[in-house]
């Protein structure tokens, strides 16, 4: 295998492995912690939210912002791991 | 000063900041027209993305639903905001790295195909307008509150106003000028949501202000509410409805594949300088779309609190759980409406009648169909409810209700018609794209002229904007509901050929045609048969579907991802069963793949 070519390999493994694990945590906000489990997690209380609701209308929210900023950072650090910075 | 003045006022100084930057950055020659772009900063573009976002429906109308529904309103909150994730990490980057500067662009040369290109334009058009509809029903209750008129009289004004500011188009389309927009949009949202949540709670920040307890007592606000709204037949406001998770769950996901299908916020992304930029910019654009989205329940959750005390002073925190609000003592008389309820009246947005004569208003669930609180009704004698309320009407109400000083209604007002406005231009002029670059250059004829090309796109506009508005008289729902339909069509067709183009070498022109159609076609069955074909109301088929509830309850907003199913299946099948696309699209594919700079640029 030529050199670039063990490159790209790496490059496209370790964005795949970036993007799933956003993904996952992307759907374990909202559609796990908003939906598939927010009655179980409105017995727990944050302040006065019931913890379900909350990550539906806040938590939710706040984590995709968190998750953007990962995703954009991680990438940078990938892609200078791999040697080239975009121009 | 009072209110009218006052709202003349705010808008006129509004539109004068708007003005006034457009000028400063044609000036310094920092503007630019169609696209964005262009050496400005991801944080500023994604300001102006998140401007570009904040339609309407998403400043009126989701608040308002978010009110009227409690916890099921959360499926605007994530739905448009997770939809940013999976543009940021799964589209925006290799659309940018692709190369092309419109999605039918990307899909005509993904594809290599005139036809999947045509089909593309069909469906971003079909999308755009059922857009376009909701943000005239926004539009129609912001002037109609603003000018004092039924709604159906402020669509034809607004109508009129839209096109001449979208027909200005360079103004619209300057970064700068939309960076200003989302300041005002930001501060018209924020001021009566601080101010509301103080007078409530005793906490400036909305979102602390939620999650405490109501001043002058120990009862959380939100536990108050569930109460009240329980006592009155409805679903108690934090909890979900029973037997809805299926529709939440697609209709959230709806939202979500519409929001990385939708073409006039990809739009953006073609644009920027670099591949580093479109992730940054989206990042951005999803941190200041989130600072207004994030202050949204606590504007549903108090206004619909205010709502109830506002006709009925048995919602009181002091007498705790035994509050009783049968207690007729506490129910306002019909001749007793404040100003805002009666201003509100004559707009239509808001209906009273006195069902059982007896000179109260009830406000209740008449739809409950708990036998217990049934009993209770009958027992009270009460006959119906008696209140109508447009859930589109909450946000510009919340600061009347809640009797905040007049500037603080007009600046609302102000940032409501801002937004509409703004959104509904961007829509148009992504339509007028669509014909006059994509389907008229692109595909009919390559050699139009500049001069034919803007005139087809104006063309385009005007016609986009008189049907839109035709149907808007009679809207299949309130704003953000419609716009809902909208991101469903776009999640049941643009979005499969934009991620498979992406990720997939396999998939060729033939899948993604059929593919299109098919999403295109049974979605527009689908929400055709709940809404009336074409939107014309009294028009609908359910019986076809077994009913409004056939389809597992599906709601047509719902059935976006449906269609997305069904289109990457078909997308997928026919294209294993016919040839694999070129050599050189693959190879560009797989080029997406590669590290910036090895790769294609």
């Amino acid at each position: 295998m030529t050199q670039s070519s063990t490159r790209n390999k790496s490059y496209w493994r370790a964005t795949r492995k970036l993007t799933l694990r956003i993904l996952l945590a992307w759907f374990a906000a909202s559609f796990g912690a908003g939906l598939l489990l927010v009655d179980l997690l409105n017995w727990v209380s944050l302040g006065a939210y019931p913890l379900g609701f909350w990550f539906a209308q806040q938590g939710a929210i706040l984590v995709f912002v968190l998750l953007v900023f990962v995703y954009a950072r991680g990438m940078d650090v990938i892609d200078r791991d791999h040697q080239s910075d975009d121009r | 000063m009072d209110l009218t003045q006052l709202t003349y006022l705010w808008v006129g100084a509004s539109f004068l900041l708007y003005l006034g930057v457009a000028l400063w950055a044609r000036a310094t020659s920092a503007g630019e027209f169609y696209v964005a772009g262009g050496g400005v900063h991801p944080a500023a573009n994604g300001m102006a993305t998140a401007a570009e976002w904040m339609s309407a429906a998403s400043f009126l109308s989701v608040a308002g639903l978010v009110a009227s529904q409690g916890y099921g309103g959360s499926v605007f909150l994530m739905g448009w905001t997770g939809g940013f994730v999976l543009l940021a990490v799964m589209v925006a980057p290799y659309l940018r790295r692709f190369g092309k500067f419109t999605l039918p662009d990307f899909i005509g040369t993904r594809y290599q195909s005139p036809t999947a290109r045509v089909v593309a334009v069909v469906c971003l058009l079909v999308a755009s307008l059922v857009y376009v509809i909701g943000q005239m029903t926004g539009v129609g209750v912001a002037f109609s509150r603003f000018l004092g008129v039924q709604p159906e009289t402020g669509i034809y004004i607004g109508m009129a106003v839209v096109f001449a500011y979208a027909a200005l188009g360079g103004l619209r389309g300057i970064t700068y000028t939309q960076i200003a927009q989302y300041m005002v949009l930001v501060f018209a949202f924020t001021v009566p949501a601080v101010l509301v949540s103080l007078k409530l709670t005793g906490h400036a920040l909305p979102q602390v202000g939620l999650g405490s307890s109501l001043l002058g007592s120990d009862r959380p606000l939100l536990d108050v509410l569930d109460q009240v709204m329980v006592d009155l037949g409805f679903n108690a406001y934090t909890a979900p409805q029973p037997g809805s998770m299926l529709n939440t769950f697609l209709f959230t996901a709806s939202l979500m594949l519409g929001t990385a299908g939708l073409p006039h916020v990809i739009v953006r992304f073609f644009t920027v300088p670099t591949v580093r930029d479109a992730r940054a910019t989206a990042a951005w654009a999803l941190l200041f779309i989130a600072i207004p989205f994030s202050t949204v329940p606590a504007v549903g959750a108090m206004v619909r609190y205010q709502l109830h005390a506002s006709v009925n002073t048995g919602v009181s925190v002091v007498a705790g759980p035994e509050m009783d609000l049968f207690d007729a003592q506490g129910h306002l008389p019909h001749d007793q409406k404040t100003t805002w309820m009666k201003e509100w009246e004559e707009t239509g947005l808001l209906k009273f009648s006195d069902r059982n004569s007896d000179g109260l208003i009830q406000y209740y669930n008449d739809q409950s169909s708990d036998p217990e609180f049934l009993a209770r009704v009958e027992v009270a004698g009460w006959k119906g409810n008696e209140m109508q309320v447009n859930p589109d009407m909450l946000v510009l109400a919340n600061p009347e209700i809640a009797r905040l000083p007049n500037w603080v209604v007009a600046l609302v007002v102000a940032g409501g018609l801002a937004a509409a406005l703004s959104t509904a231009a961007g829509l148009l002029l992504a339509i007028s794209t669509a014909v006059s670059h994509d389907l008229l250059k692109g595909v009919l004829n390559s050699r139009a002229s500049e001069r034919s090309q803007l005139r087809a796109g104006r063309w385009a506009m005007a016609f986009a904007l008189l049907i839109a508005g035709m149907l808007a008289v009679n809207p299949p729902g309130p704003a953000a509901m419609t716009v809902a339909l909208a991101f469903s069509l776009a999640a049941a067709t643009l979005f499969p050929p934009i991620v498979m183009g992406i990720f997939s070498r396999r998939v060729n022109s033939t899948g993604a045609v059929w593919g299109m159609f098919t999403g295109l076609i049974l979605t527009l069955f689908y929400m055709f048969a709940h809404k009336g074909l074409f939107f014309i109301p009294g028009a609908t088929f359910t019986g076809l579907l077994g009913g409004p509830q056939g389809f597992l309850g599906i709601s047509p907003e719902a059935f976006g991802v449906v269609g997305a199913a069904a289109n990457c299946a078909v997308a997928w099948g026919v294209s294993n069963l016919t040839a694999p696309p070129p050599f050189h699209i693959q190879n560009s594919v797989r080029g997406l793949r590669r590290p910036p700079g090895g790769g294609l640029e």
